[in-house]
Protein backbone atom coordinates (compact mmCIF):
# COMPACT_ATOMS: atom_id res chain seq x y z
CA UNK A 1 0.00 0.00 0.00
CA UNK A 2 1.50 3.26 -1.11
CA UNK A 3 2.32 5.54 1.77
CA UNK A 4 4.32 8.69 2.49
CA UNK A 5 6.21 11.10 0.27
CA UNK A 6 9.44 10.70 -1.64
CA UNK A 7 11.33 13.95 -2.30
CA UNK A 8 13.66 14.11 -5.29
CA UNK A 9 16.77 15.98 -4.17
CA UNK A 10 18.36 17.74 -7.14
CA UNK A 11 22.10 18.15 -7.35
CA UNK A 12 24.27 19.69 -10.03
CA UNK A 13 28.06 19.34 -9.91
CA UNK A 14 27.75 17.90 -6.42
CA UNK A 15 25.79 20.89 -5.10
CA UNK A 16 22.36 20.27 -3.66
CA UNK A 17 19.67 22.77 -4.69
CA UNK A 18 18.35 24.80 -1.80
CA UNK A 19 14.88 24.56 -3.37
CA UNK A 20 15.01 20.75 -3.00
CA UNK A 21 15.63 21.13 0.72
CA UNK A 22 12.77 23.64 0.94
CA UNK A 23 10.61 21.00 -0.74
CA UNK A 24 11.69 18.37 1.79
CA UNK A 25 10.94 20.71 4.72
CA UNK A 26 7.52 21.59 3.30
CA UNK A 27 6.60 17.92 2.72
CA UNK A 28 7.35 17.22 6.38
CA UNK A 29 4.93 19.96 7.45
CA UNK A 30 2.01 18.41 5.55
CA UNK A 31 0.11 15.95 7.74
CA UNK A 32 -1.40 14.28 4.70
CA UNK A 33 2.00 13.64 3.12
CA UNK A 34 2.92 10.89 5.61
CA UNK A 35 6.50 9.88 6.40
CA UNK A 36 8.93 11.75 4.14
CA UNK A 37 11.95 10.10 2.52
CA UNK A 38 14.46 11.55 0.06
CA UNK A 39 16.24 10.29 -3.05
CA UNK A 40 19.54 11.64 -4.38
CA UNK A 41 20.76 10.75 -7.86
CA UNK A 42 24.30 11.71 -8.83
CA UNK A 43 27.86 10.71 -9.50
CA UNK A 44 28.66 11.17 -5.80
CA UNK A 45 25.18 10.89 -4.31
CA UNK A 46 26.31 9.05 -1.17
CA UNK A 47 28.50 11.84 0.16
CA UNK A 48 25.66 14.33 -0.37
CA UNK A 49 23.39 12.37 1.97
CA UNK A 50 24.97 14.09 5.00
CA UNK A 51 23.61 17.47 3.83
CA UNK A 52 20.12 16.01 3.44
CA UNK A 53 20.25 14.40 6.92
CA UNK A 54 20.20 17.92 8.38
CA UNK A 55 16.56 18.27 7.29
CA UNK A 56 15.62 14.96 8.91
CA UNK A 57 13.98 12.68 6.33
CA UNK A 58 12.87 9.20 7.51
CA UNK A 59 15.11 7.53 4.98
CA UNK A 60 17.50 8.48 2.20
CA UNK A 61 17.82 6.53 -1.04
CA UNK A 62 20.91 7.08 -3.18
CA UNK A 63 21.63 6.14 -6.77
CA UNK A 64 25.27 6.70 -7.56
CA UNK A 65 27.39 6.14 -10.65
CA UNK A 66 29.26 7.77 -13.51
CA UNK A 67 26.11 7.54 -15.64
CA UNK A 68 24.74 10.40 -13.51
CA UNK A 69 27.77 12.70 -13.83
CA UNK A 70 25.84 14.88 -16.30
CA UNK A 71 22.09 15.08 -16.40
CA UNK A 72 20.35 12.66 -18.72
CA UNK A 73 16.54 12.57 -18.80
CA UNK A 74 16.44 8.85 -19.46
CA UNK A 75 19.07 7.79 -16.90
CA UNK A 76 17.59 10.03 -14.20
CA UNK A 77 14.06 8.87 -15.04
CA UNK A 78 15.15 5.24 -14.65
CA UNK A 79 16.84 6.09 -11.34
CA UNK A 80 13.78 7.87 -9.96
CA UNK A 81 11.56 5.07 -11.26
CA UNK A 82 13.66 2.58 -9.29
CA UNK A 83 13.45 4.66 -6.11
CA UNK A 84 9.67 5.03 -6.44
CA UNK A 85 9.18 1.30 -6.96
CA UNK A 86 11.31 0.64 -3.86
CA UNK A 87 9.82 3.31 -1.57
CA UNK A 88 6.22 2.93 -2.86
CA UNK A 89 5.20 6.49 -1.89
CA UNK A 90 1.80 8.11 -2.29
CA UNK A 91 3.42 11.37 -3.43
CA UNK A 92 6.63 12.34 -5.19
CA UNK A 93 7.78 15.92 -4.62
CA UNK A 94 10.50 17.91 -6.41
CA UNK A 95 11.50 21.56 -6.66
CA UNK A 96 10.13 23.20 -9.83
CA UNK A 97 13.43 23.76 -11.66
CA UNK A 98 14.65 23.24 -15.23
CA UNK A 99 15.60 19.67 -14.30
CA UNK A 100 12.23 18.92 -12.70
CA UNK A 101 10.32 20.41 -15.63
CA UNK A 102 12.21 17.98 -17.86
CA UNK A 103 12.17 14.91 -15.61
CA UNK A 104 9.10 14.78 -13.38
CA UNK A 105 6.30 14.79 -16.02
CA UNK A 106 8.11 12.01 -17.87
CA UNK A 107 8.28 9.81 -14.77
CA UNK A 108 4.69 10.70 -13.83
CA UNK A 109 3.55 9.53 -17.28
CA UNK A 110 5.35 6.23 -16.70
CA UNK A 111 3.14 5.73 -13.63
CA UNK A 112 0.05 7.02 -15.49
CA UNK A 113 -0.15 9.56 -12.69
CA UNK A 114 -1.12 13.13 -11.93
CA UNK A 115 1.61 15.73 -12.22
CA UNK A 116 0.95 19.13 -10.68
CA UNK A 117 3.60 21.74 -11.42
CA UNK A 118 4.81 24.87 -9.71
CA UNK A 119 2.76 24.54 -6.51
CA UNK A 120 2.85 27.58 -4.20
CA UNK A 121 0.44 26.55 -1.47
CA UNK A 122 -1.34 23.57 0.08
CA UNK A 123 -4.85 23.96 1.46
CA UNK A 124 -4.87 20.44 2.89
CA UNK A 125 -8.06 19.12 4.45
CA UNK A 126 -10.00 15.86 4.80
CA UNK A 127 -7.09 13.72 3.67
CA UNK A 128 -6.57 15.77 0.46
CA UNK A 129 -3.37 17.72 -0.13
CA UNK A 130 -5.20 20.34 -2.23
CA UNK A 131 -2.13 21.79 -3.92
CA UNK A 132 -2.65 25.29 -5.31
CA UNK A 133 -0.72 26.62 -8.28
CA UNK A 134 -0.72 29.78 -10.36
CA UNK A 135 -2.26 29.67 -13.82
CA UNK A 136 -2.00 32.36 -16.51
CA UNK A 137 1.26 33.33 -14.75
CA UNK A 138 -0.65 34.18 -11.60
CA UNK A 139 -3.66 35.97 -13.10
CA UNK A 140 -5.60 33.20 -11.33
CA UNK A 141 -4.93 30.10 -9.22
CA UNK A 142 -6.10 26.49 -9.42
CA UNK A 143 -6.57 23.97 -6.63
CA UNK A 144 -6.10 20.38 -7.74
CA UNK A 145 -7.41 16.92 -7.00
CA UNK A 146 -5.16 13.92 -7.57
CA UNK A 147 -7.01 11.03 -9.22
CA UNK A 148 -4.16 8.52 -9.42
CA UNK A 149 -2.63 6.09 -6.90
CA UNK A 150 0.50 8.20 -6.85
CA UNK A 151 0.73 11.96 -7.35
CA UNK A 152 3.72 13.99 -8.55
CA UNK A 153 4.09 17.56 -7.34
CA UNK A 154 6.72 20.17 -8.16
CA UNK A 155 7.13 23.11 -5.82
CA UNK A 156 8.12 26.67 -6.65
CA UNK A 157 11.54 27.63 -5.25
CA UNK A 158 11.75 30.38 -2.65
CA UNK A 159 8.13 30.11 -1.49
CA UNK A 160 8.44 27.65 1.38
CA UNK A 161 10.85 28.17 4.26
CA UNK A 162 13.88 26.07 5.09
CA UNK A 163 13.83 24.65 8.63
CA UNK A 164 16.76 25.03 11.00
CA UNK A 165 19.37 22.38 10.19
CA UNK A 166 19.65 19.50 12.67
CA UNK A 167 23.04 18.02 13.42
CA UNK A 168 22.27 14.71 15.05
CA UNK A 169 19.78 13.19 12.61
CA UNK A 170 20.84 9.85 11.17
CA UNK A 171 18.23 8.39 8.83
CA UNK A 172 19.09 5.06 7.24
CA UNK A 173 20.71 5.41 3.79
CA UNK A 174 19.89 2.75 1.20
CA UNK A 175 21.78 2.46 -2.04
CA UNK A 176 19.80 1.43 -5.10
CA UNK A 177 20.88 0.44 -8.61
CA UNK A 178 18.79 1.10 -11.69
CA UNK A 179 19.03 -1.25 -14.63
CA UNK A 180 21.93 -0.13 -16.84
CA UNK A 181 20.76 1.16 -20.23
CA UNK A 182 22.39 3.38 -22.81
CA UNK A 183 20.43 6.64 -23.01
CA UNK A 184 19.60 7.85 -26.52
CA UNK A 185 20.35 11.45 -25.56
CA UNK A 186 22.69 12.92 -23.02
CA UNK A 187 24.31 16.12 -21.90
CA UNK A 188 27.77 16.36 -23.45
CA UNK A 189 28.79 19.72 -21.99
CA UNK A 190 27.57 22.56 -19.79
CA UNK A 191 28.33 26.23 -20.45
CA UNK A 192 27.96 28.69 -17.60
CA UNK A 193 25.94 31.69 -18.67
CA UNK A 194 27.79 34.99 -18.75
CA UNK A 195 26.78 37.75 -16.40
CA UNK A 196 23.88 36.55 -14.30
CA UNK A 197 25.21 34.47 -11.41
CA UNK A 198 21.93 34.13 -9.62
CA UNK A 199 18.97 32.61 -11.48
CA UNK A 200 15.77 34.67 -11.49
CA UNK A 201 13.60 31.86 -10.18
CA UNK A 202 15.93 31.27 -7.25
CA UNK A 203 16.68 34.89 -6.33
CA UNK A 204 15.12 36.33 -3.19
CA UNK A 205 15.69 39.89 -4.46
CA UNK A 206 15.11 40.98 -8.06
CA UNK A 207 15.85 44.41 -9.51
CA UNK A 208 14.03 44.70 -12.83
CA UNK A 209 14.22 47.30 -15.59
CA UNK A 210 11.82 48.44 -18.29
CA UNK A 211 11.70 51.12 -20.99
CA UNK A 212 12.41 53.75 -18.37
CA UNK A 213 16.07 52.75 -18.38
CA UNK A 214 16.23 54.46 -21.81
CA UNK A 215 18.79 52.15 -23.41
CA UNK A 216 20.95 49.04 -23.04
CA UNK A 217 23.93 51.16 -21.97
CA UNK A 218 22.19 51.94 -18.67
CA UNK A 219 21.87 48.48 -17.10
CA UNK A 220 24.83 49.27 -14.84
CA UNK A 221 22.61 51.59 -12.78
CA UNK A 222 20.40 48.58 -11.94
CA UNK A 223 23.28 46.13 -11.76
CA UNK A 224 24.96 48.27 -9.08
CA UNK A 225 21.85 48.03 -6.91
CA UNK A 226 21.60 44.28 -7.64
CA UNK A 227 25.19 43.75 -6.55
CA UNK A 228 24.76 45.82 -3.41
CA UNK A 229 21.63 43.87 -2.43
CA UNK A 230 22.81 40.45 -3.61
CA UNK A 231 19.90 40.19 -6.05
CA UNK A 232 19.31 39.14 -9.63
CA UNK A 233 18.63 41.38 -12.61
CA UNK A 234 15.26 41.15 -14.38
CA UNK A 235 13.65 42.87 -17.35
CA UNK A 236 10.28 43.61 -18.94
CA UNK A 237 9.27 42.09 -22.27
CA UNK A 238 9.48 45.48 -23.97
CA UNK A 239 13.23 45.79 -23.37
CA UNK A 240 13.89 42.11 -24.20
CA UNK A 241 12.02 42.46 -27.50
CA UNK A 242 13.92 45.70 -28.17
CA UNK A 243 17.13 43.68 -27.85
CA UNK A 244 18.43 45.60 -24.82
CA UNK A 245 18.98 42.38 -22.85
CA UNK A 246 18.80 38.60 -23.35
CA UNK A 247 15.42 36.83 -22.97
CA UNK A 248 16.64 34.79 -19.99
CA UNK A 249 16.18 37.95 -17.91
CA UNK A 250 12.53 38.42 -18.89
CA UNK A 251 9.91 38.44 -16.15
CA UNK A 252 6.31 37.98 -17.24
CA UNK A 253 3.90 35.69 -18.98
CA UNK A 254 6.25 34.76 -21.82
CA UNK A 255 9.31 34.95 -19.58
CA UNK A 256 9.72 33.79 -16.02
CA UNK A 257 7.12 33.92 -13.28
CA UNK A 258 8.87 34.88 -10.07
CA UNK A 259 7.98 35.31 -6.41
CA UNK A 260 10.97 36.82 -4.61
CA UNK A 261 10.88 38.41 -1.19
CA UNK A 262 11.59 41.77 -2.80
CA UNK A 263 10.91 42.90 -6.37
CA UNK A 264 12.07 46.36 -7.39
CA UNK A 265 10.52 47.50 -10.68
CA UNK A 266 12.50 50.36 -12.19
CA UNK A 267 11.01 52.28 -15.09
CA UNK A 268 8.44 49.51 -15.69
CA UNK A 269 4.93 50.78 -16.37
CA UNK A 270 3.28 47.45 -15.56
CA UNK A 271 1.78 45.79 -18.66
CA UNK A 272 -0.66 43.07 -17.61
CA UNK A 273 1.58 40.27 -18.84
CA UNK A 274 4.47 41.65 -16.75
CA UNK A 275 2.32 42.10 -13.64
CA UNK A 276 1.20 38.47 -14.01
CA UNK A 277 4.80 37.33 -13.77
CA UNK A 278 5.73 39.16 -10.57
CA UNK A 279 2.59 39.99 -8.61
CA UNK A 280 3.12 37.07 -6.20
CA UNK A 281 6.34 38.71 -4.93
CA UNK A 282 6.21 39.36 -1.19
CA UNK A 283 7.17 43.04 -1.35
CA UNK A 284 7.02 45.10 -4.55
CA UNK A 285 8.73 48.45 -4.94
CA UNK A 286 7.95 50.56 -7.99
CA UNK A 287 10.12 53.45 -9.10
CA UNK A 288 8.70 55.32 -12.06
CA UNK A 289 8.51 58.87 -13.41
CA UNK A 290 4.83 58.50 -14.29
CA UNK A 291 2.68 58.68 -11.16
CA UNK A 292 -0.20 57.06 -13.06
CA UNK A 293 1.77 53.97 -14.10
CA UNK A 294 -0.32 50.81 -13.42
CA UNK A 295 2.61 49.24 -11.54
CA UNK A 296 1.91 51.54 -8.56
CA UNK A 297 -1.40 49.73 -7.91
CA UNK A 298 0.60 46.58 -7.18
CA UNK A 299 3.43 48.18 -5.23
CA UNK A 300 3.83 48.06 -1.45
CA UNK A 301 6.11 51.08 -1.80
CA UNK A 302 5.94 53.55 -4.64
CA UNK A 303 8.51 56.15 -5.54
CA UNK A 304 7.64 58.72 -8.21
CA UNK A 305 10.87 60.00 -9.65
CA UNK A 306 13.75 59.65 -12.06
CA UNK A 307 15.44 56.25 -11.69
CA UNK A 308 18.79 57.75 -12.74
CA UNK A 309 18.62 60.14 -9.83
CA UNK A 310 17.09 57.79 -7.24
CA UNK A 311 18.74 54.40 -7.88
CA UNK A 312 22.36 55.51 -7.18
CA UNK A 313 21.15 57.03 -3.90
CA UNK A 314 19.30 53.81 -3.00
CA UNK A 315 22.43 51.80 -3.83
CA UNK A 316 24.49 54.08 -1.58
CA UNK A 317 21.97 53.62 1.26
CA UNK A 318 22.10 49.82 0.89
CA UNK A 319 25.92 49.89 1.01
CA UNK A 320 25.83 52.12 4.08
CA UNK A 321 23.37 49.75 5.77
CA UNK A 322 25.49 46.69 4.95
CA UNK A 323 28.63 48.34 6.27
CA UNK A 324 26.82 49.16 9.49
CA UNK A 325 25.86 45.51 10.04
CA UNK B 1 12.47 14.37 -42.52
CA UNK B 2 8.92 14.40 -41.16
CA UNK B 3 8.33 17.09 -38.55
CA UNK B 4 5.31 17.38 -36.25
CA UNK B 5 4.59 20.59 -34.35
CA UNK B 6 2.09 20.53 -31.48
CA UNK B 7 0.36 23.86 -31.00
CA UNK B 8 -2.18 25.11 -28.51
CA UNK B 9 -4.77 27.87 -28.83
CA UNK B 10 -4.56 29.98 -25.68
CA UNK B 11 -6.04 33.26 -24.42
CA UNK B 12 -4.02 36.27 -25.58
CA UNK B 13 -1.37 37.22 -22.98
CA UNK B 14 -2.80 40.76 -22.85
CA UNK B 15 -6.18 39.39 -21.76
CA UNK B 16 -7.63 39.99 -18.33
CA UNK B 17 -8.42 36.59 -16.86
CA UNK B 18 -11.49 36.12 -14.67
CA UNK B 19 -12.68 32.93 -13.03
CA UNK B 20 -16.06 31.78 -14.43
CA UNK B 21 -19.19 31.23 -12.34
CA UNK B 22 -18.50 27.48 -12.04
CA UNK B 23 -15.25 28.34 -10.17
CA UNK B 24 -13.40 25.67 -12.15
CA UNK B 25 -12.70 27.38 -15.47
CA UNK B 26 -12.04 30.87 -16.79
CA UNK B 27 -14.62 33.25 -18.19
CA UNK B 28 -14.17 33.08 -21.98
CA UNK B 29 -16.34 36.13 -22.61
CA UNK B 30 -14.39 38.52 -24.83
CA UNK B 31 -11.24 36.37 -24.78
CA UNK B 32 -9.28 36.26 -28.02
CA UNK B 33 -7.37 33.04 -28.69
CA UNK B 34 -3.87 33.05 -30.14
CA UNK B 35 -1.12 30.52 -30.81
CA UNK B 36 0.65 29.92 -27.50
CA UNK B 37 3.72 32.22 -27.76
CA UNK B 38 6.23 29.42 -27.10
CA UNK B 39 4.63 27.33 -29.90
CA UNK B 40 5.55 30.10 -32.35
CA UNK B 41 9.22 29.22 -31.82
CA UNK B 42 8.44 25.55 -32.51
CA UNK B 43 6.58 26.45 -35.73
CA UNK B 44 9.41 28.70 -36.91
CA UNK B 45 12.02 26.02 -36.21
CA UNK B 46 10.04 23.45 -38.23
CA UNK B 47 9.73 25.79 -41.20
CA UNK B 48 13.42 26.76 -41.10
CA UNK B 49 14.50 23.11 -40.90
CA UNK B 50 12.31 22.25 -43.87
CA UNK B 51 13.67 25.16 -45.87
CA UNK B 52 17.24 24.02 -45.22
CA UNK B 53 16.89 20.26 -45.32
CA UNK B 54 13.60 19.52 -47.06
CA UNK B 55 10.89 17.30 -45.65
CA UNK B 56 7.31 17.62 -44.56
CA UNK B 57 5.83 19.67 -41.74
CA UNK B 58 2.56 18.98 -39.95
CA UNK B 59 0.94 21.06 -37.25
CA UNK B 60 -1.34 19.32 -34.75
CA UNK B 61 -3.74 20.98 -32.34
CA UNK B 62 -6.19 19.52 -29.86
CA UNK B 63 -9.24 21.52 -28.83
CA UNK B 64 -12.45 23.10 -30.03
CA UNK B 65 -13.28 25.73 -32.65
CA UNK B 66 -10.60 28.08 -31.24
CA UNK B 67 -7.92 25.88 -32.87
CA UNK B 68 -9.00 26.59 -36.45
CA UNK B 69 -7.52 30.10 -36.68
CA UNK B 70 -4.37 28.96 -34.90
CA UNK B 71 -3.90 26.10 -37.39
CA UNK B 72 -4.56 28.45 -40.34
CA UNK B 73 -1.96 30.82 -38.93
CA UNK B 74 0.61 27.98 -38.85
CA UNK B 75 -0.23 27.07 -42.44
CA UNK B 76 0.08 30.73 -43.45
CA UNK B 77 3.56 30.85 -41.95
CA UNK B 78 4.60 27.88 -44.11
CA UNK B 79 3.61 24.61 -42.40
CA UNK B 80 2.47 22.05 -45.03
CA UNK B 81 -0.46 20.28 -43.39
CA UNK B 82 -2.69 20.63 -40.33
CA UNK B 83 -4.48 18.12 -38.12
CA UNK B 84 -7.22 19.27 -35.74
CA UNK B 85 -8.22 16.78 -33.04
CA UNK B 86 -11.69 17.86 -31.97
CA UNK B 87 -14.08 15.77 -29.90
CA UNK B 88 -16.68 16.73 -27.30
CA UNK B 89 -15.01 14.31 -24.85
CA UNK B 90 -11.76 16.28 -25.03
CA UNK B 91 -12.45 19.38 -22.95
CA UNK B 92 -10.69 20.61 -19.80
CA UNK B 93 -8.05 17.91 -20.06
CA UNK B 94 -4.98 17.44 -17.93
CA UNK B 95 -1.61 17.34 -19.75
CA UNK B 96 -1.39 13.54 -19.48
CA UNK B 97 -4.75 12.92 -21.19
CA UNK B 98 -4.00 15.50 -23.91
CA UNK B 99 -0.61 13.85 -24.46
CA UNK B 100 -2.19 10.40 -24.84
CA UNK B 101 -4.33 11.69 -27.74
CA UNK B 102 -1.50 13.64 -29.37
CA UNK B 103 0.84 10.65 -29.03
CA UNK B 104 -1.65 8.54 -30.99
CA UNK B 105 -1.72 11.09 -33.82
CA UNK B 106 2.07 11.37 -33.83
CA UNK B 107 2.56 7.59 -33.88
CA UNK B 108 0.32 7.30 -36.94
CA UNK B 109 2.40 9.94 -38.72
CA UNK B 110 5.82 8.32 -38.17
CA UNK B 111 7.56 11.60 -37.40
CA UNK B 112 11.33 12.00 -37.01
CA UNK B 113 11.06 15.19 -35.00
CA UNK B 114 8.33 16.42 -32.66
CA UNK B 115 8.47 20.11 -31.75
CA UNK B 116 6.42 21.78 -29.01
CA UNK B 117 6.50 25.06 -27.13
CA UNK B 118 8.07 24.66 -23.70
CA UNK B 119 4.75 25.49 -22.06
CA UNK B 120 1.22 26.30 -23.07
CA UNK B 121 0.67 29.84 -21.88
CA UNK B 122 -2.22 29.83 -19.41
CA UNK B 123 -2.13 26.26 -18.13
CA UNK B 124 1.59 26.91 -17.56
CA UNK B 125 2.16 23.24 -16.77
CA UNK B 126 5.30 22.76 -18.86
CA UNK B 127 4.61 19.01 -18.92
CA UNK B 128 3.37 18.00 -22.35
CA UNK B 129 6.74 17.63 -24.18
CA UNK B 130 8.21 15.32 -21.52
CA UNK B 131 5.02 13.25 -21.28
CA UNK B 132 4.89 12.92 -25.08
CA UNK B 133 8.50 11.72 -25.17
CA UNK B 134 7.70 9.06 -22.57
CA UNK B 135 4.53 7.89 -24.33
CA UNK B 136 6.30 7.85 -27.70
CA UNK B 137 9.40 6.19 -26.20
CA UNK B 138 11.62 8.92 -27.64
CA UNK B 139 14.49 10.88 -26.11
CA UNK B 140 13.80 14.53 -25.34
CA UNK B 141 15.38 17.93 -24.97
CA UNK B 142 13.31 20.62 -23.29
CA UNK B 143 13.71 24.41 -22.94
CA UNK B 144 15.81 24.44 -26.10
CA UNK B 145 17.34 27.71 -27.32
CA UNK B 146 19.45 26.27 -30.17
CA UNK B 147 18.93 23.20 -32.34
CA UNK B 148 20.97 21.43 -34.98
CA UNK B 149 19.77 18.37 -36.89
CA UNK B 150 22.03 16.31 -39.15
CA UNK B 151 22.39 12.68 -40.21
CA UNK B 152 19.67 11.31 -37.94
CA UNK B 153 21.15 13.06 -34.92
CA UNK B 154 20.36 16.20 -32.96
CA UNK B 155 22.35 18.65 -30.91
CA UNK B 156 20.34 20.95 -28.67
CA UNK B 157 21.27 23.74 -26.32
CA UNK B 158 19.02 23.76 -23.28
CA UNK B 159 18.50 26.59 -20.81
CA UNK B 160 19.02 25.68 -17.16
CA UNK B 161 19.62 27.84 -14.07
CA UNK B 162 22.64 30.04 -14.81
CA UNK B 163 23.95 27.81 -17.62
CA UNK B 164 23.24 26.08 -20.90
CA UNK B 165 23.46 22.31 -21.35
CA UNK B 166 24.40 20.78 -24.69
CA UNK B 167 22.39 17.62 -25.32
CA UNK B 168 23.23 15.22 -28.12
CA UNK B 169 21.28 12.20 -29.25
CA UNK B 170 19.51 10.32 -31.98
CA UNK B 171 16.26 10.95 -33.85
CA UNK B 172 13.35 10.61 -33.42
CA UNK B 173 13.22 13.12 -30.58
CA UNK B 174 10.80 15.46 -28.83
CA UNK B 175 12.09 19.04 -28.54
CA UNK B 176 10.46 21.83 -26.54
CA UNK B 177 11.18 25.38 -27.66
CA UNK B 178 12.14 28.20 -25.31
CA UNK B 179 12.13 31.88 -26.21
CA UNK B 180 15.47 32.63 -27.88
CA UNK B 181 15.42 29.62 -30.23
CA UNK B 182 14.64 31.86 -33.23
CA UNK B 183 12.69 34.92 -34.36
CA UNK B 184 9.26 33.75 -35.52
CA UNK B 185 8.22 35.16 -38.88
CA UNK B 186 4.86 36.78 -39.55
CA UNK B 187 2.68 35.11 -42.15
CA UNK B 188 3.00 36.73 -45.61
CA UNK B 189 -0.09 37.83 -47.58
CA UNK B 190 0.70 35.08 -50.06
CA UNK B 191 0.93 32.61 -47.20
CA UNK B 192 -2.41 33.69 -45.79
CA UNK B 193 -4.07 33.29 -49.21
CA UNK B 194 -2.52 29.84 -49.70
CA UNK B 195 -3.53 28.73 -46.19
CA UNK B 196 -7.18 29.55 -46.92
CA UNK B 197 -7.21 26.99 -49.71
CA UNK B 198 -5.70 24.21 -47.61
CA UNK B 199 -7.86 21.63 -45.87
CA UNK B 200 -7.47 21.05 -42.17
CA UNK B 201 -7.72 17.33 -41.40
CA UNK B 202 -10.24 17.16 -38.54
CA UNK B 203 -10.18 13.96 -36.49
CA UNK B 204 -12.40 12.89 -33.63
CA UNK B 205 -11.79 10.09 -31.14
CA UNK B 206 -13.63 7.56 -33.35
CA UNK B 207 -11.26 8.32 -36.22
CA UNK B 208 -8.33 7.77 -33.87
CA UNK B 209 -9.82 4.52 -32.53
CA UNK B 210 -9.81 6.02 -29.03
CA UNK B 211 -13.50 6.68 -28.35
CA UNK B 212 -14.30 5.79 -24.75
CA UNK B 213 -10.64 5.30 -23.78
CA UNK B 214 -9.72 8.92 -23.05
CA UNK B 215 -11.66 11.86 -21.73
CA UNK B 216 -12.53 13.64 -18.53
CA UNK B 217 -12.77 10.34 -16.62
CA UNK B 218 -9.19 9.40 -17.45
CA UNK B 219 -7.77 12.65 -16.08
CA UNK B 220 -5.30 12.20 -13.24
CA UNK B 221 -5.00 15.88 -12.25
CA UNK B 222 -8.34 17.67 -11.98
CA UNK B 223 -8.92 21.33 -11.16
CA UNK B 224 -11.22 21.37 -8.16
CA UNK B 225 -11.49 25.10 -7.79
CA UNK B 226 -10.13 28.23 -9.45
CA UNK B 227 -9.50 31.42 -7.54
CA UNK B 228 -8.44 34.98 -8.24
CA UNK B 229 -5.15 36.04 -6.61
CA UNK B 230 -5.44 37.74 -3.22
CA UNK B 231 -5.79 41.52 -3.53
CA UNK B 232 -2.59 43.34 -2.73
CA UNK B 233 -2.89 45.80 0.12
CA UNK B 234 -2.89 49.51 -0.71
CA UNK B 235 0.73 50.60 -0.93
CA UNK B 236 2.55 53.63 0.44
CA UNK B 237 3.85 56.41 -1.77
CA UNK B 238 7.20 57.71 -0.61
CA UNK B 239 7.40 61.47 -0.90
CA UNK B 240 10.22 64.00 -0.65
CA UNK B 241 13.33 64.79 -2.67
CA UNK B 242 15.43 61.95 -4.10
CA UNK B 243 17.70 61.80 -1.02
CA UNK B 244 14.75 61.51 1.35
CA UNK B 245 12.98 58.98 -0.90
CA UNK B 246 16.07 56.74 -1.04
CA UNK B 247 16.64 56.90 2.74
CA UNK B 248 12.95 56.32 3.55
CA UNK B 249 12.67 53.40 1.12
CA UNK B 250 15.63 51.50 2.54
CA UNK B 251 14.55 52.20 6.08
CA UNK B 252 11.01 50.86 5.36
CA UNK B 253 12.33 47.78 3.56
CA UNK B 254 14.52 47.03 6.55
CA UNK B 255 12.30 47.80 9.52
CA UNK B 256 8.72 47.54 8.22
CA UNK B 257 8.83 45.01 5.35
CA UNK B 258 11.83 43.18 6.86
CA UNK B 259 13.16 42.05 3.50
CA UNK B 260 16.68 43.50 3.78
Amino acid sequence: MANGTLVFIEQRDGHIKKASLETLCQAKKLNNAGPVSAVIVGEKAKELAAQVQKYAPEKIYVLEGSEYSNYSTEAYADALDKAIKTADPKFVFAAHTAMAKDLIPRVAARFDAACISDVMEFQAENGCLNPVRPMYSGKCYGMYDIKSAIGFITIRPNVFALDAAQDAHQAPVEELKAEAKTPRAKVTSVHKAEGQKLELGEASIIVSGGRGIKGPENWNVLQDLCDAMGGALGASRAVVDAGWIDHQFQVGQTGKTVSPQLYIACGISGAIQHLAGMSSSKIIVAINKDKDAPIFKYANYGVVGDIFEILPKVTAEVKKMKEGQ
Amino acid sequence: MKIAVCVKAVPDTEANIKVAGDASSIDLNGIKFVTSPFDEFAIEEAITLKEKQGGETTVISLGGAECTDVLRDSLARGIDTAIHVNDPDLVNLDPLTAAKVLAKVIKEGNFDLVLCGQQGVGGDNSQLPSILAELLDMPQATLVVKLEIADGKFKAEREIEGAHEIIEGSLPVVISAQKGLNEPRYPSIKGVMAARKKTIDVKNLDALGMKGTVGQDTRRAVIKKMMMPPERAQGKMIEGDADTQAKTLISLLKTEARVL
